[in-house]
Protein backbone atom coordinates (compact mmCIF):
# COMPACT_ATOMS: atom_id res chain seq x y z
CA UNK A 1 0.00 0.00 0.00
CA UNK A 2 2.97 2.27 -0.57
CA UNK A 3 2.02 5.81 -1.50
CA UNK A 4 4.56 7.25 -3.91
CA UNK A 5 3.09 10.66 -4.57
CA UNK A 6 6.19 12.42 -3.24
CA UNK A 7 9.83 12.81 -4.13
CA UNK A 8 12.02 11.23 -1.44
CA UNK A 9 15.10 13.12 -2.69
CA UNK A 10 13.25 16.42 -2.38
CA UNK A 11 12.00 15.58 1.11
CA UNK A 12 15.49 14.50 2.20
CA UNK A 13 16.94 17.75 0.91
CA UNK A 14 14.32 19.81 2.78
CA UNK A 15 15.35 18.02 5.97
CA UNK A 16 19.05 18.43 5.06
CA UNK A 17 19.59 14.66 5.28
CA UNK A 18 21.99 12.88 2.90
CA UNK A 19 20.60 9.47 1.90
CA UNK A 20 22.27 6.59 0.05
CA UNK A 21 20.19 4.98 -2.75
CA UNK A 22 19.47 2.03 -0.40
CA UNK A 23 18.22 4.39 2.33
CA UNK A 24 16.15 6.28 -0.20
CA UNK A 25 14.37 3.08 -1.17
CA UNK A 26 13.86 1.95 2.43
CA UNK A 27 12.76 5.30 3.89
CA UNK A 28 10.70 6.12 0.81
CA UNK A 29 8.71 2.92 1.28
CA UNK A 30 8.27 3.56 5.02
CA UNK A 31 7.13 7.14 4.48
CA UNK A 32 4.79 5.90 1.78
CA UNK A 33 3.24 3.45 4.24
CA UNK A 34 2.72 6.21 6.79
CA UNK A 35 1.03 8.41 4.20
CA UNK A 36 -1.09 5.40 3.28
CA UNK A 37 -2.33 5.04 6.86
CA UNK A 38 -3.20 8.71 6.97
CA UNK A 39 -4.97 8.35 3.66
CA UNK A 40 -7.39 5.95 5.35
CA UNK A 41 -8.60 8.86 7.48
CA UNK A 42 -9.92 10.50 4.34
CA UNK A 43 -12.52 7.78 4.14
CA UNK A 44 -14.25 9.18 7.21
CA UNK A 45 -17.16 11.52 6.73
CA UNK A 46 -16.24 14.73 8.60
CA UNK A 47 -18.74 17.11 7.00
CA UNK A 48 -20.28 17.93 10.39
CA UNK A 49 -16.98 18.27 12.26
CA UNK A 50 -15.49 21.73 12.79
CA UNK A 51 -11.80 21.96 11.87
CA UNK A 52 -9.68 22.32 15.01
CA UNK A 53 -6.33 24.05 15.48
CA UNK A 54 -5.40 21.94 18.45
CA UNK A 55 -6.44 18.67 20.08
CA UNK A 56 -6.80 20.33 23.48
CA UNK A 57 -9.90 22.56 23.73
CA UNK A 58 -8.10 25.60 25.14
CA UNK A 59 -7.57 29.10 23.71
CA UNK A 60 -5.83 32.34 24.69
CA UNK A 61 -3.09 30.80 26.79
CA UNK A 62 -0.97 33.91 27.15
CA UNK A 63 1.62 35.29 29.55
CA UNK A 64 1.92 38.79 31.01
CA UNK A 65 4.59 41.03 29.47
CA UNK A 66 7.06 40.63 32.31
CA UNK A 67 10.82 40.36 32.05
CA UNK A 68 12.41 37.31 33.63
CA UNK A 69 16.13 36.71 34.02
CA UNK A 70 17.96 35.32 31.01
CA UNK A 71 20.70 32.72 31.30
CA UNK A 72 24.37 33.74 31.48
CA UNK A 73 26.26 34.05 28.22
CA UNK A 74 28.57 31.15 29.19
CA UNK A 75 25.55 28.90 29.65
CA UNK A 76 24.01 30.03 26.37
CA UNK A 77 27.22 29.21 24.52
CA UNK A 78 28.10 26.08 26.50
CA UNK A 79 27.15 23.67 23.71
CA UNK A 80 28.33 25.82 20.82
CA UNK A 81 30.89 23.92 18.73
CA UNK A 82 32.64 27.23 18.20
CA UNK A 83 32.36 30.65 19.79
CA UNK A 84 34.15 34.00 19.59
CA UNK A 85 33.43 37.22 21.49
CA UNK A 86 30.15 35.89 22.78
CA UNK A 87 28.88 34.87 19.33
CA UNK A 88 27.92 31.43 18.03
CA UNK A 89 30.37 30.77 15.21
CA UNK A 90 28.85 29.05 12.18
CA UNK A 91 30.00 28.34 8.61
CA UNK A 92 29.83 31.51 6.56
CA UNK A 93 26.43 31.66 4.94
CA UNK A 94 25.60 34.77 3.02
CA UNK A 95 22.41 34.52 1.05
CA UNK B 1 5.93 51.61 -24.82
CA UNK B 2 4.91 53.24 -21.60
CA UNK B 3 5.18 51.17 -18.44
CA UNK B 4 3.49 51.26 -15.09
CA UNK B 5 5.32 50.33 -11.89
CA UNK B 6 3.52 48.12 -9.39
CA UNK B 7 4.89 47.85 -5.85
CA UNK B 8 3.75 46.04 -2.72
CA UNK B 9 5.56 46.14 0.60
CA UNK B 10 5.97 43.70 3.46
CA UNK B 11 7.00 45.79 6.41
CA UNK B 12 8.39 44.24 9.58
CA UNK B 13 8.15 46.29 12.75
CA UNK B 14 9.40 45.38 16.22
CA UNK B 15 6.72 45.81 18.85
CA UNK B 16 7.21 47.94 21.94
CA UNK B 17 7.07 45.29 24.67
CA UNK B 18 9.21 44.79 27.75
CA UNK B 19 9.83 41.11 27.11
CA UNK B 20 10.14 38.90 24.03
CA UNK B 21 7.26 37.23 22.17
CA UNK B 22 7.40 33.74 23.66
CA UNK B 23 9.70 34.03 26.69
CA UNK B 24 10.58 36.45 29.48
CA UNK B 25 13.92 37.63 28.08
CA UNK B 26 14.17 41.40 27.85
CA UNK B 27 13.30 43.02 24.50
CA UNK B 28 16.29 45.34 24.40
CA UNK B 29 18.72 46.57 21.77
CA UNK B 30 22.44 46.99 22.30
CA UNK B 31 23.23 44.39 24.98
CA UNK B 32 26.33 42.19 24.95
CA UNK B 33 25.79 39.35 22.45
CA UNK B 34 23.79 36.34 23.66
CA UNK B 35 23.00 37.79 27.07
CA UNK B 36 19.22 38.32 26.55
CA UNK B 37 18.61 34.65 25.76
CA UNK B 38 17.10 31.58 27.37
CA UNK B 39 16.30 27.99 26.37
CA UNK B 40 13.05 29.13 24.67
CA UNK B 41 14.53 31.73 22.32
CA UNK B 42 17.65 29.61 21.77
CA UNK B 43 15.37 26.85 20.49
CA UNK B 44 16.39 24.17 22.99
CA UNK B 45 14.40 20.93 22.82
CA UNK B 46 11.46 20.52 25.17
CA UNK B 47 10.77 24.18 25.89
CA UNK B 48 7.29 25.70 25.81
CA UNK B 49 6.78 29.07 24.09
CA UNK B 50 3.90 31.15 25.55
CA UNK B 51 2.68 34.25 23.65
CA UNK B 52 3.11 37.66 25.23
CA UNK B 53 -0.34 39.17 25.87
CA UNK B 54 0.91 42.74 25.44
CA UNK B 55 2.24 41.83 21.98
CA UNK B 56 -1.18 40.41 21.08
CA UNK B 57 -2.87 43.60 22.29
CA UNK B 58 -0.47 45.75 20.25
CA UNK B 59 -1.11 43.57 17.20
CA UNK B 60 -4.88 44.02 17.52
CA UNK B 61 -4.44 47.76 18.17
CA UNK B 62 -2.21 48.08 15.09
CA UNK B 63 -4.96 46.27 13.17
CA UNK B 64 -7.54 48.83 14.26
CA UNK B 65 -5.23 51.75 13.43
CA UNK B 66 -4.70 50.27 9.95
CA UNK B 67 -8.47 49.91 9.50
CA UNK B 68 -8.18 46.12 9.57
CA UNK B 69 -10.60 43.49 10.72
CA UNK B 70 -9.60 41.63 13.88
CA UNK B 71 -11.07 38.13 13.47
CA UNK B 72 -12.46 36.11 16.35
CA UNK B 73 -10.06 33.29 15.59
CA UNK B 74 -6.32 33.30 14.90
CA UNK B 75 -3.50 30.82 15.35
CA UNK B 76 0.25 30.37 15.12
CA UNK B 77 2.13 28.28 12.56
CA UNK B 78 5.66 27.09 11.99
CA UNK B 79 7.55 28.30 8.94
CA UNK B 80 10.37 25.83 8.35
CA UNK B 81 13.75 26.74 6.93
CA UNK B 82 17.41 26.30 7.71
CA UNK B 83 19.43 29.41 8.34
CA UNK B 84 21.88 30.09 11.17
CA UNK B 85 19.89 33.04 12.55
CA UNK B 86 16.81 30.83 13.14
CA UNK B 87 17.60 28.95 16.33
CA UNK B 88 14.81 26.36 16.03
CA UNK B 89 15.10 25.81 12.26
CA UNK B 90 11.63 27.27 12.06
CA UNK B 91 10.04 30.63 12.79
CA UNK B 92 6.79 30.91 14.71
CA UNK B 93 4.47 33.07 12.61
CA UNK B 94 0.84 33.20 11.48
CA UNK B 95 -0.05 31.62 8.15
CA UNK B 96 -3.70 31.05 7.23
CA UNK B 97 -5.42 32.64 10.25
CA UNK B 98 -3.59 35.90 11.00
CA UNK B 99 -4.61 38.20 13.85
CA UNK B 100 -5.67 41.05 11.53
CA UNK B 101 -6.79 41.23 7.88
CA UNK B 102 -7.98 43.58 5.11
CA UNK B 103 -7.38 47.20 6.06
CA UNK B 104 -5.98 50.34 4.48
CA UNK B 105 -3.69 53.30 5.10
CA UNK B 106 -4.50 56.79 3.81
CA UNK B 107 -1.61 59.20 3.37
CA UNK B 108 -0.69 62.43 1.65
CA UNK B 109 1.11 62.11 -1.65
CA UNK B 110 1.51 64.33 -4.69
CA UNK B 111 -0.82 66.97 -3.34
CA UNK B 112 -3.68 64.56 -2.63
CA UNK B 113 -4.66 61.68 -0.40
CA UNK B 114 -3.71 58.15 -1.52
CA UNK B 115 -4.99 54.87 -0.15
CA UNK B 116 -2.96 51.67 0.07
CA UNK B 117 -4.86 48.52 0.98
CA UNK B 118 -3.44 46.30 3.71
CA UNK B 119 -3.75 42.57 3.06
CA UNK B 120 -2.95 41.58 6.62
CA UNK B 121 -0.82 42.40 9.64
CA UNK B 122 0.31 39.30 11.51
CA UNK B 123 2.53 38.63 14.48
CA UNK B 124 5.72 36.57 14.36
CA UNK B 125 9.10 36.37 16.05
CA UNK B 126 12.26 38.11 14.94
CA UNK B 127 15.37 36.06 14.20
CA UNK B 128 18.93 36.42 15.50
CA UNK B 129 21.49 38.77 14.01
CA UNK B 130 24.43 37.49 11.95
CA UNK B 131 27.74 39.23 11.47
CA UNK B 132 29.94 38.00 8.68
CA UNK B 133 33.68 37.52 8.97
CA UNK B 134 36.30 36.35 6.47
CA UNK B 135 35.83 32.60 7.03
CA UNK B 136 32.84 32.37 9.35
CA UNK B 137 29.68 34.05 10.50
CA UNK B 138 28.81 34.89 14.11
CA UNK B 139 25.27 34.78 15.46
CA UNK B 140 23.78 36.80 18.31
CA UNK B 141 20.34 35.59 19.45
CA UNK B 142 19.44 38.64 21.57
CA UNK B 143 17.02 39.71 18.81
CA UNK B 144 15.63 36.19 18.32
CA UNK B 145 12.09 36.04 19.64
CA UNK B 146 11.47 39.79 19.71
CA UNK B 147 7.83 40.34 18.66
CA UNK B 148 7.62 41.40 15.04
CA UNK B 149 4.53 42.68 13.26
CA UNK B 150 4.54 41.97 9.53
CA UNK B 151 2.32 44.41 7.64
CA UNK B 152 1.60 43.23 4.09
CA UNK B 153 0.29 45.76 1.58
CA UNK B 154 -1.59 45.09 -1.63
CA UNK B 155 0.34 46.04 -4.82
CA UNK B 156 -1.17 49.54 -4.76
CA UNK B 157 2.02 51.61 -4.86
CA UNK B 158 3.05 53.13 -8.18
CA UNK B 159 6.46 54.72 -7.59
CA UNK B 160 9.48 54.81 -5.32
CA UNK B 161 8.39 58.16 -3.89
CA UNK B 162 4.91 56.87 -3.19
CA UNK B 163 6.34 53.81 -1.41
CA UNK B 164 8.57 56.15 0.60
CA UNK B 165 5.63 58.30 1.70
CA UNK B 166 3.56 55.22 2.53
CA UNK B 167 6.33 53.95 4.79
CA UNK B 168 6.61 57.32 6.51
CA UNK B 169 2.86 57.40 7.09
CA UNK B 170 2.89 53.83 8.39
CA UNK B 171 5.74 54.64 10.74
CA UNK B 172 3.97 57.74 12.05
CA UNK B 173 0.77 55.76 12.71
CA UNK B 174 2.67 53.05 14.60
CA UNK B 175 4.55 55.58 16.70
CA UNK B 176 1.27 57.43 17.43
CA UNK B 177 -0.38 54.24 18.62
CA UNK B 178 2.58 53.29 20.82
CA UNK B 179 2.88 50.09 18.77
CA UNK B 180 6.58 50.54 18.01
CA UNK B 181 9.28 53.17 18.44
CA UNK B 182 10.19 52.52 14.77
CA UNK B 183 13.83 53.43 15.51
CA UNK B 184 15.57 52.81 12.19
CA UNK B 185 19.02 53.03 13.79
CA UNK B 186 18.10 50.06 15.95
CA UNK B 187 16.73 48.09 13.02
CA UNK B 188 13.15 48.24 14.32
CA UNK B 189 11.68 48.66 10.82
CA UNK B 190 12.71 46.53 7.84
CA UNK B 191 10.90 45.80 4.63
CA UNK B 192 10.74 43.50 1.65
CA UNK B 193 9.73 45.16 -1.61
CA UNK B 194 7.82 43.41 -4.40
CA UNK B 195 8.26 45.18 -7.72
CA UNK B 196 6.95 44.52 -11.21
CA UNK B 197 6.29 46.58 -14.32
CA UNK B 198 3.55 46.20 -16.93
CA UNK B 199 2.48 48.06 -20.04
CA UNK B 200 0.31 50.97 -18.95
CA UNK B 201 -3.34 49.98 -19.05
CA UNK B 202 -2.64 46.24 -18.72
CA UNK B 203 -4.73 44.31 -16.21
CA UNK B 204 -2.32 41.46 -15.60
CA UNK B 205 0.64 41.96 -13.28
CA UNK B 206 4.17 41.67 -14.62
CA UNK B 207 6.80 39.23 -13.35
CA UNK B 208 7.50 40.01 -9.72
CA UNK B 209 10.92 40.65 -8.22
CA UNK B 210 11.32 40.73 -4.47
CA UNK B 211 14.05 42.79 -2.85
CA UNK B 212 14.72 41.49 0.64
CA UNK B 213 15.54 43.12 3.92
CA UNK B 214 15.72 46.86 3.23
CA UNK B 215 16.54 48.61 6.48
CA UNK B 216 16.36 52.25 5.48
CA UNK B 217 13.55 54.08 3.71
CA UNK B 218 15.98 55.97 1.49
CA UNK B 219 17.74 52.70 0.56
CA UNK B 220 14.37 51.27 -0.42
CA UNK B 221 13.65 54.27 -2.60
CA UNK B 222 17.03 53.96 -4.33
CA UNK B 223 16.55 50.22 -4.81
CA UNK B 224 13.19 50.76 -6.53
CA UNK B 225 14.64 53.54 -8.66
CA UNK B 226 17.35 51.09 -9.78
CA UNK B 227 15.09 48.08 -10.21
CA UNK B 228 12.29 49.65 -12.27
CA UNK B 229 14.46 50.84 -15.19
CA UNK B 230 16.33 47.51 -15.07
CA UNK B 231 13.08 45.63 -15.59
CA UNK B 232 11.84 48.00 -18.30
CA UNK B 233 15.17 47.86 -20.17
CA UNK B 234 15.14 44.05 -20.04
CA UNK B 235 11.66 43.99 -21.58
CA UNK B 236 12.54 46.66 -24.15
CA UNK B 237 15.54 44.62 -25.28
CA UNK B 238 13.17 41.74 -25.87
CA UNK B 239 14.43 39.86 -22.82
CA UNK B 240 12.29 38.06 -20.27
CA UNK B 241 12.14 38.67 -16.54
CA UNK B 242 12.20 35.76 -14.12
CA UNK B 243 10.45 35.71 -10.79
CA UNK B 244 13.30 36.01 -8.33
CA UNK B 245 14.53 37.37 -5.05
CA UNK B 246 17.19 40.05 -5.30
CA UNK B 247 19.48 41.74 -2.82
CA UNK B 248 20.14 45.50 -2.71
CA UNK B 249 23.81 46.43 -2.53
CA UNK B 250 23.69 49.86 -0.96
CA UNK B 251 27.33 50.68 -1.69
CA UNK B 252 27.33 49.64 -5.34
CA UNK B 253 23.78 50.97 -5.74
CA UNK B 254 22.54 47.88 -7.60
CA UNK B 255 20.31 44.86 -7.04
CA UNK B 256 21.65 41.33 -7.63
CA UNK B 257 19.93 37.99 -7.89
CA UNK B 258 19.77 35.80 -4.74
CA UNK B 259 17.53 33.00 -5.95
CA UNK B 260 14.94 32.31 -8.62
CA UNK B 261 11.49 30.81 -8.33
CA UNK B 262 12.86 27.30 -8.96
CA UNK B 263 15.12 27.67 -5.94
CA UNK B 264 12.40 29.30 -3.84
CA UNK B 265 12.01 28.04 -0.29
CA UNK B 266 9.40 25.43 0.51
CA UNK B 267 8.47 26.52 4.00
CA UNK B 268 6.12 23.60 4.80
CA UNK B 269 3.91 25.70 7.09
CA UNK B 270 1.99 23.70 9.67
CA UNK B 271 0.07 24.62 12.84
CA UNK B 272 2.31 25.32 15.85
CA UNK B 273 1.38 22.47 18.21
CA UNK B 274 2.85 24.13 21.32
CA UNK B 275 0.60 27.20 21.25
CA UNK B 276 -3.15 27.29 21.73
CA UNK B 277 -5.25 29.24 19.23
CA UNK B 278 -6.40 32.79 19.88
CA UNK B 279 -10.06 33.65 20.34
CA UNK B 280 -10.12 37.29 21.41
CA UNK B 281 -13.23 37.98 23.50
CA UNK B 282 -15.38 41.07 23.00
CA UNK B 283 -14.26 42.51 26.36
CA UNK B 284 -10.59 41.90 25.53
CA UNK B 285 -11.03 43.64 22.17
CA UNK B 286 -12.98 46.50 23.66
CA UNK B 287 -10.11 47.13 26.11
CA UNK B 288 -7.76 47.24 23.10
CA UNK B 289 -10.12 49.62 21.28
CA UNK B 290 -10.00 52.03 24.23
CA UNK B 291 -6.38 52.72 23.18
CA UNK B 292 -7.24 53.74 19.61
CA UNK B 293 -5.74 57.17 18.94
CA UNK B 294 -6.53 59.81 16.34
CA UNK B 295 -4.41 59.10 13.27
CA UNK B 296 -1.84 61.68 12.14
CA UNK B 297 -3.62 62.50 8.86
CA UNK B 298 -7.01 62.86 10.59
CA UNK B 299 -5.40 65.12 13.18
CA UNK B 300 -3.88 67.31 10.51
CA UNK B 301 -7.16 67.62 8.63
CA UNK B 302 -9.02 68.42 11.84
CA UNK B 303 -6.56 71.16 12.84
CA UNK B 304 -6.80 72.80 9.42
CA UNK B 305 -10.61 72.57 9.26
CA UNK B 306 -11.57 73.31 12.85
CA UNK B 307 -9.06 76.06 13.60
CA UNK B 308 -8.42 77.46 10.14
CA UNK B 309 -4.64 77.32 10.54
CA UNK B 310 -2.26 76.70 7.60
CA UNK B 311 -1.26 73.10 6.74
CA UNK B 312 2.37 73.76 7.76
CA UNK B 313 1.24 74.81 11.24
CA UNK B 314 -0.95 71.71 11.48
CA UNK B 315 2.07 69.58 10.50
CA UNK B 316 3.96 70.97 13.50
CA UNK B 317 1.10 69.94 15.80
CA UNK B 318 0.96 66.48 14.21
CA UNK B 319 4.71 66.02 14.66
CA UNK B 320 4.65 67.33 18.23
CA UNK B 321 1.57 65.94 19.96
CA UNK B 322 2.02 67.64 23.37
CA UNK B 323 2.51 71.01 21.66
CA UNK B 324 -0.63 70.37 19.60
CA UNK B 325 -2.53 69.54 22.78
CA UNK B 326 -1.34 72.80 24.33
CA UNK B 327 -2.46 74.71 21.23
CA UNK B 328 -5.91 73.09 21.36
CA UNK B 329 -6.39 74.21 24.94
CA UNK B 330 -5.07 77.70 24.20
CA UNK B 331 -7.27 78.17 21.14
CA UNK B 332 -10.49 77.04 22.81
CA UNK B 333 -12.96 79.94 22.60
CA UNK B 334 -10.40 82.28 20.96
CA UNK B 335 -11.04 84.50 17.93
CA UNK B 336 -7.56 84.59 16.46
CA UNK B 337 -6.43 80.95 16.09
CA UNK B 338 -3.70 81.84 13.59
CA UNK B 339 -2.07 84.28 16.03
CA UNK B 340 -2.22 81.70 18.81
CA UNK B 341 -0.64 79.10 16.50
CA UNK B 342 2.12 81.62 15.70
CA UNK B 343 2.88 82.25 19.37
CA UNK B 344 2.85 78.54 20.20
CA UNK B 345 5.05 77.56 17.24
CA UNK B 346 7.41 80.55 16.94
CA UNK B 347 7.82 81.53 20.57
CA UNK B 348 6.78 78.69 22.84
CA UNK B 349 8.28 75.86 20.79
CA UNK B 350 11.52 77.80 20.36
CA UNK B 351 11.85 78.41 24.11
CA UNK B 352 10.98 74.80 24.93
CA UNK B 353 13.73 73.56 22.62
CA UNK B 354 16.20 76.17 23.84
CA UNK B 355 15.65 75.38 27.53
CA UNK B 356 15.17 71.64 27.14
CA UNK B 357 11.87 71.63 29.03
CA UNK B 358 8.62 69.88 28.13
CA UNK B 359 5.07 71.12 27.64
CA UNK B 360 4.08 69.40 30.90
CA UNK B 361 6.62 71.44 32.88
CA UNK B 362 5.40 74.86 31.73
CA UNK B 363 4.75 77.45 34.45
CA UNK B 364 1.62 78.86 32.82
CA UNK B 365 -1.68 77.58 31.51
CA UNK B 366 -2.55 77.46 27.79
CA UNK B 367 -5.27 80.07 28.45
CA UNK B 368 -2.48 82.61 29.15
CA UNK B 369 -1.49 82.55 25.45
CA UNK B 370 -5.13 83.17 24.51
CA UNK B 371 -5.23 86.18 26.90
CA UNK B 372 -1.91 87.45 25.57
CA UNK B 373 -3.14 87.40 21.97
CA UNK B 374 -6.38 89.02 23.15
CA UNK B 375 -4.67 92.04 24.71
CA UNK B 376 -2.33 92.48 21.74
CA UNK B 377 -5.29 92.40 19.35
CA UNK B 378 -7.14 94.89 21.55
CA UNK B 379 -4.18 97.28 21.29
CA UNK B 380 -3.56 97.19 25.05
CA UNK B 381 0.05 96.24 24.44
CA UNK B 382 2.30 96.24 21.37
CA UNK B 383 3.74 93.13 19.81
CA UNK B 384 7.03 94.04 21.38
CA UNK B 385 5.32 94.36 24.77
CA UNK B 386 3.81 90.95 24.06
CA UNK B 387 7.29 89.47 23.76
CA UNK B 388 8.12 90.82 27.21
CA UNK B 389 4.94 89.40 28.68
CA UNK B 390 5.70 86.03 27.07
CA UNK B 391 9.24 85.95 28.48
CA UNK B 392 7.90 86.64 31.95
CA UNK B 393 5.22 83.97 31.52
CA UNK B 394 7.75 81.42 30.39
CA UNK B 395 10.24 82.18 33.16
CA UNK B 396 7.98 82.82 36.14
CA UNK B 397 4.39 82.13 35.11
CA UNK B 398 1.57 84.52 36.06
CA UNK B 399 -1.35 86.17 34.31
CA UNK B 400 -0.68 88.33 31.21
CA UNK B 401 -2.80 91.28 32.40
CA UNK B 402 -1.02 91.37 35.76
CA UNK B 403 2.37 91.24 34.03
CA UNK B 404 1.35 94.16 31.80
CA UNK B 405 0.36 96.07 34.93
CA UNK B 406 3.47 95.19 36.93
CA UNK B 407 5.87 96.01 34.09
CA UNK B 408 3.96 99.08 32.94
CA UNK B 409 3.70 97.73 29.40
CA UNK B 410 0.26 99.10 28.57
CA UNK B 411 0.24 101.33 25.51
CA UNK B 412 -0.98 104.86 25.99
CA UNK B 413 -3.96 105.53 23.76
CA UNK B 414 -5.31 108.29 25.99
CA UNK B 415 -5.86 111.34 23.78
CA UNK B 416 -4.94 114.11 26.27
CA UNK B 417 -1.53 112.60 27.04
CA UNK B 418 -0.88 111.75 23.38
CA UNK B 419 -1.95 115.22 22.23
CA UNK B 420 0.61 116.73 24.61
CA UNK B 421 3.47 114.49 23.35
CA UNK B 422 2.55 115.03 19.69
CA UNK B 423 2.26 118.82 20.01
CA UNK B 424 5.65 118.88 21.78
CA UNK B 425 7.22 116.90 18.94
CA UNK B 426 5.74 119.23 16.31
CA UNK B 427 6.92 122.33 18.18
CA UNK B 428 10.44 120.97 18.66
CA UNK B 429 10.82 119.95 15.00
CA UNK B 430 9.37 122.67 12.80
CA UNK B 431 11.28 121.49 9.66
CA UNK B 432 9.79 117.99 9.40
CA UNK B 433 6.43 119.36 10.57
CA UNK B 434 6.42 121.78 7.64
CA UNK B 435 7.48 118.99 5.27
CA UNK B 436 4.39 117.04 6.27
CA UNK B 437 2.22 120.12 5.80
CA UNK B 438 3.75 120.53 2.32
CA UNK B 439 2.74 117.00 1.36
CA UNK B 440 5.86 114.98 2.22
CA UNK B 441 3.94 112.27 4.05
CA UNK B 442 7.05 110.25 4.88
CA UNK B 443 8.30 112.98 7.18
CA UNK B 444 5.58 112.02 9.65
CA UNK B 445 7.61 108.93 10.55
CA UNK B 446 10.35 111.09 12.04
CA UNK B 447 7.82 112.85 14.27
CA UNK B 448 6.27 109.53 15.20
CA UNK B 449 9.69 108.28 16.27
CA UNK B 450 10.13 111.34 18.48
CA UNK B 451 6.80 110.69 20.17
CA UNK B 452 7.59 107.03 20.73
CA UNK B 453 10.90 108.07 22.24
CA UNK B 454 9.27 110.61 24.53
CA UNK B 455 6.70 108.03 25.64
CA UNK B 456 9.46 105.46 26.16
CA UNK B 457 7.72 103.14 23.72
CA UNK B 458 4.40 103.16 25.50
CA UNK B 459 2.45 105.23 23.02
CA UNK B 460 0.19 103.26 20.72
CA UNK B 461 1.92 103.89 17.36
CA UNK B 462 -1.27 103.76 15.37
CA UNK B 463 -2.98 106.38 17.54
CA UNK B 464 0.20 108.52 17.48
CA UNK B 465 0.09 108.56 13.66
CA UNK B 466 -3.56 109.56 13.67
CA UNK B 467 -3.01 112.28 16.29
CA UNK B 468 -0.02 113.81 14.44
CA UNK B 469 -1.96 113.90 11.18
CA UNK B 470 -4.89 115.55 12.92
CA UNK B 471 -2.73 118.23 14.60
CA UNK B 472 -0.70 119.01 11.45
CA UNK B 473 -3.72 119.39 9.25
CA UNK B 474 -5.67 121.64 11.57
Amino acid sequence: MAETDFDIKYVANLARIALTPDEEAKLGAQLGDILGYIKQLEELDVTDVEPMAHAVPLANVLRADEVRPSIPQEAALANAPKQTNGLFIVPKIVE
Amino acid sequence: MEYETVIGLETHVQLKTKSKMFCGCVNQFGSEPNTNVCPVCLGMPGVLPVPNERAMQLTALAGYLLNCEVPGFAKFDRKNYFYPDASKDYQITQFDFPSTTTGHVDFEFGGGIERVRITRAHIEEDVGKSSHFAQHSGVDFNRAGVPLLEIVSEPDLRSADMAYEYLNALKEILIYGGISDCDMEKGMVRCDVNISVRPRGAEELGVKVEIKNMNTFSGMRRAINYEVPRQIETLERGGTLVQETRRWDDIAGITESMRTKEQAHDYRYFPEPDIMPLKPSESWLSEVRSHIVELPLARKQRFVLDYGIPAQDADVFVGNVPLGGFFEQAVSGAKNAKAIANWVINNLQARIVETGTTVDELKFEPAAIRELVGIIDAGTISNKGGQEVFSELFENGGAPEEIVEAKGLAQVSDSVELDTWCQAAIDANPGPANDVRNGKDNAINFLKGQVMKASRGKANPQVVGETLAKLLKS
